[in-house]
């Protein structure tokens, strides 16, 4: 058989290099889609992006908060939306993270294979769920929950603006959970990656599981684990459904009761209606949003490459 | 081994071959798309000859009406345009209606770049579409209900009120009758041929204090059913038991006072044309004569919206 299979190969060698020739070709046209799909994106988003940073001025774009797009002198402030999605961002990473790296050292060095065989399903099944699912139950559980603690805290305000629950606590928390499988999945990638040796040492010097996890396995997968933490801010900073449903997308000062909207969302809610220069302001904001995706995919490049010089 | 690679590269071929076909697909409909109109025009001129000698036999003739009339504009118009298309089109099997629903400023957009025969919008039209060339027809008029939810015991707002609740200045249920509790101002996106109505027509342009601006009205509605409080505007053939709509300075919000035009909160529906609706093929002329007709007046007032004349 074996031998049979060698002499096909030798007997049609013309026909195996034209086999050859043409998956190279092949494999060039596709690699070229993407490329192409992303140079087009890139080229459409500036060319479509950079006139209205121009018309309305980079002051009175990005430094103004005062969104009113329709009005008869219309502004275009969308500090507070950029604000928005940094601070929401961050504090969405600032809950997810800490509980989504435990997860992952849970999986991979401390669960007992019964209750990994649960975990590990559920985690990947948190993935695959479509986010408008996640607005929805946030619309559902959130913001009554929300709403509740609103009419408790601001009872005596006379300046607070009652938003029924639709604020950027409940938008953060589901971020939260939504970049939950991102950051468990890397991560977990990342600590099974160490090499075993340096755990058995650990565990021959004395050192406790515990003391062996925190000071030897988790500062070796550091960069995996820094990629995860990226590619969970990447995943956050992008969504829009599921937090449109539960932000209230009123423009505000993020702060945790106010009604907010961010750089996803200001996109999905006006693009349909919008003409003219407030349609431009938001093709700016989709720049903008693509200029802050671009710089965490570089930074995420840069903890990668230095990670693997210094395993190295 | 090789097997394999033979059968990779056979698979990949063949799904190259596969998107191959259905882009030059994609092409072919575009392509046919963009010679519909010129076939139509030329339709119509080799019609009107027959036509001019026999004017009285016109609306008989009108049935043999073919070709296709292509509309895109607001959401809020998307009952009516499905509801006209289906009739008119049962009317006249020759003719095929499509119609997208991607907002009145689109709408209007696709009409000018000539990607559309109508563009409808659920606002009056701007001077900068007028501009280009876009011809505001007014086919009919919608009214705006305030609703809240069904608990709250306030009947009834009066524009004054209304003004000030949505402006902020009244923030509680109990300075305009109510029980006490708060209010959740609820509107829509910037750009909303709802909101744009609403904030016109009450004089508070970009004066509201929105604690959620939603992108549909079918957002609106939940939001306002769900959640104790709550105050929103949707189009009036929306209404339904899980939401009160409000009477405005004692008027209830049905079609006869809207009509007679004692209850304030109505917009008009606008199936603009790049041009006046006479220099338009004989297809959308067709549609027009439709509008105005009593079959198309039935279809109208069957959606929940209010005929011009």
């Amino acid at each position: 058989m074996k031998t049979a299979e060698t002499n096909k190969l030798s007997g049609r060698k013309q026909n195996k290099s034209a086999v050859e020739e043409i998956a190279q070709i092949v494999f060039t046209i596709c690699a070229s889609f993407t490329i192409l799909a992303v140079f087009s994106i890139l080229l459409y988003m500036f060319l479509n992006g950079m006139p209205a940073l121009f018309k309305v001025g980079i002051k009175g774009l990005l430094f103004e908060t005062v969104w009113k797009p329709t009005a008869a002198e219309p502004q275009y402030g969308i500090l507070y939306v950029i604000l928005t999605s940094v601070v929401g961002t961050f504090m969405a990473v600032l809950i997810g993270v800490p509980i989504g790296i435990l997860t992952a050292v849970f999986l991979a060095e401390a669960a007992p294979n019964r209750l990994a065989a649960v975990v590990k399903p559920a985690v990947e099944l948190l993935a695959g769920i479509p986010s408008v699912i996640y607005g929805l139950l946030g619309i559902m559980i959130l913001n009554p929950l929300m709403y509740k603690q609103e009419l408790a805290l601001f009872k005596d305000s006379e300046t607070h603006q009652f938003t029924g629950g639709a604020n950027l606590i409940s938008a953060v928390l589901v971020l939260a959970i939504m970049i939950l499988p991102t950051v468990i999945n890397m991560s977990e990638t990342a600590i099974r990656a160490v090499h075993p040796s340096l755990k058995s040492s650990s565990l021959a010097l004395g050192a406790t599981h515990m003391q062996t996890i925190f000071h030897v396995i988790l500062p070796a997968a550091k960069s995996g684990i820094f990629a995860a933490i990226m590619l969970g801010v990447g995943r956050a900073i992008g969504e829009a459904m599921a937090i449109t449903l539960v932000s209230g997308s009123s423009v505000n000062l993020p702060l945790p009761f106010n009604s907010v909207r961010f750089l996803t969302t200001a996109l999905v809610s006006e693009m349909g209606y919008a003409s003219d220069l407030h349609r431009e302001v938001l093709f700016t904001i989709g720049l903008i949003l693509f200029v802050f995706i671009m710089i965490i995919n570089i930074l995420m490049e840069r903890i990668i490459k230095k990670g693997g010089n210094m395993d190295a | 081994m090789k097997k394999i690679t033979t059968k990779t590269v056979a698979v990949l071929a063949a799904a190259i071959l596969a998107a191959g076909t259905l882009m030059a697909c994609g092409a072919k409909e575009e392509a046919v798309e963009v010679n519909e109109p010129v076939e139509a025009k030329a339709e119509e001129q080799a019609v009107e000859p027959v036509e001019e000698p026999a004017p009285a036999v016109e609306e008989e003739q009108a049935v043999n009406v073919s070709g296709s009339i292509s509309m895109a504009g607001s959401t809020s118009m998307e009952k009516l345009a499905n509801a006209v298309a289906e009739s008119f089109m049962a009317k006249y099997p020759e003719v095929t209606v499509t119609a997208e629903f991607t907002g009145s400023s689109a709408g209007i957009e696709a009409l000018t770049a000539k990607s559309v025969d109508i563009g409808n919008s659920s606002r009056a039209l701007k001077d900068s579409e007028k501009e280009a060339g876009a011809v505001e027809n007014i086919v009919a008029i919608d009214g705006i209900a305030v609703v809240t939810e069904p608990t709250n015991t306030v009947a009834g707002l009066t524009k004054q009120q209304l003004i000030d609740i949505y402006t902020g200045k009244i923030k509680n249920w109990s300075e305009v009758g109510g029980e006490d509790g708060v209010i959740i101002v609820v509107g829509r996106e910037a750009g909303s041929g709802t909101r744009g109505a609403f904030e016109e027509i009450l004089k508070i342009e970009d004066a509201c204090a929105y604690a959620n601006e939603l992108d549909s009205t079918g957002a609106v509605m939940a939001k306002v059913a769900s959640t104790k409080g709550a105050i929103g505007y949707v189009s009036l053939d929306v209404i339904d038991e899980t939401v009160t709509a409000l009477a405005l300075d004692e008027v209830e919000p049905t079609v006869e006072n809207i009509k007679s035009g004692s209850y304030f909160l109505s917009r008009p529906f606008v199936m603009a044309t790049l041009g006046e609706v006479s220099e338009q093929n004989e297809a959308v002329q067709a549609l027009f004569e439709y509008l105005k007709s009593d079959e198309g007046k039935e279809v109208i007032t069957s959606v929940g919206l209010i005929t011009v004349d």
